[in-house]
């Protein structure tokens, strides 16, 4: 078995361009899960670190939109964003392109997915990596799901997903990590950035621990989008890693909703085996 | 269609900083080379990011485009409630305002 770990994080853009706005309590508290996650991935002696995200139009946008895709770069840059901005220094990422294409081949026997050889990393991985892989010193293979502009790619297709990145995984030789990163409820980018639907986000979370397939796919877009936002629609990262990991539980590390980060702030983790 | 090529503008201008260059050079150039109303191009060229906003342009674009032009984050936001007041709500996508926020 070459899955060696699992597991969700936040990555909106204010965790790391507006730390300093947060109640520090709840981002100091949040950090220390980030730094938990790193350290876990570490013991694990994960070789790799897949990144299941849902970019933000960086790479990706309506005249050529795939449901899911996956690099297969030497390495990546990121951010694409404002160094500034974002509170993250531009860097070189490393790839992974022989895993990757393996990883890519396999994957195919079961989901149509594309694949790239650029890629450049906006927020939605950035924040993550800057906590998991300070050093950019682990080979990274990033994911997107189409989580942005509709149609949305089904969930029932991401549970496909995740399912045929487990068995790829469990074919490679090399240790790999997984991690799904995205929002459960929010309003990002707009009038509305703050709001959060703690309620729906601690419901979709007590389901997603339990690896709960079939309340999980029972989620439509328009009930997602009406308690939880657009950025509702990131639950399929979180989906993708419970399909990796189906069988076995999660365990919620921190949630906490801050508002300024405009998102509840979560870091969880998921068995492999 | 039109607000497809308001965003593929945005969405160019994030991932190409000769493109950005050329954008703070001639502006007028730039835009010649995507469909765009004329209410499009007035909100570009002002810019009027609460129109922008509007207009239905995806936050996820809007926000990187008023970074371009130094917009702080709370400047942002308020821009976009300015924009509803000025010009009505937001006429298409599906970053609609639905009330709440942290400001």
């Amino acid at each position: 078995m070459s899955l060696v770990f699992a597991g969700v994080c936040s990555h909106a853009p204010g965790i790391t361009g507006r730390a300093e706005r947060a109640d520090p309590a709840l981002r100091d508290g949040l950090y220390e899960n980030f730094g938990r996650m790193r350290a876990s991935i570490e013991k694990s002696g994960a070789e790799a670190l897949v990144v299941i995200a849902a970019e933000h139009f960086a790479n990706f946008f309506m005249d050529n939109m795939p449901a899911f895709c996956m690099g297969m770069a030497d390495d990546y840059e990121g951010p694409i964003e404002d160094e500034a901005w974002l509170g993250i220094k531009r860097h070189r990422v490393p790839g992974n392109p022989d895993l990757a294409e393996r990883l890519i081949t396999d994957i195919m026997q079961d989901v149509d997915l594309a694949y790239a050889q650029e890629w450049k990393f906006d927020h939605g991985i950035m924040v993550p990596l800057h906590f998991l892989t300070p050093r950019y010193d682990l080979d990274v293979i990033p994911v997107n799901i189409n989580c942005q502009g509709p149609p949305l790619t089904p969930l029932h297709r991401v549970w496909a997903f995740g399912k045929a990145l487990r068995d790829a995984c469990d074919t490679a030789p090399e240790k790999i990590a997984i991690v799904g990163t995205g929002g459960i409820s929010h309003w990002p980018a707009t009038p509305d950035s703050g709001k959060i639907n703690e309620t729906w986000d601690r419901d979709f979370l007590q389901k997603w621990a339990g690896n709960r397939k079939e309340d999980l796919l029972a989620y439509t877009d328009d009930q997602t989008y009406a308690e939880g936002g657009q950025g509702g629609f990131e639950i399929r990262t979180f989906i993708a890693i419970a399909a990796a990991c189906e069988g076995n539980t999660g365990e919620i590390w921190f949630y906490a909703p801050i508002p300024i980060f405009a998102v509840g702030c979560t870091i969880a983790t998921m068995q492999v085996s | 269609m039109s607000l497809y090529s308001v965003q593929k503008l945005i969405y160019n201008l994030n991932r190409d900083p000769s493109l950005v260059e050329r954008f703070k050079i001639d502006i007028d150039s730039v835009l010649t080379e995507y469909k765009l109303t004329e209410e499009e191009l007035s909100a570009i060229s002002k810019p009027d990011i609460g129109l922008l906003y509007v207009l239905g342009v995806n936050g996820q674009l809007l926000m990187h485009y008023a970074a371009l032009w130094e917009f702080e984050w709370d400047d942002y936001i308020q821009a976009m409630k300015d924009g509803i007041e000025e010009h009505g709500e937001v006429r298409g996508g599906m970053y609609v305002r639905t009330g709440g926020g942290y400001l």
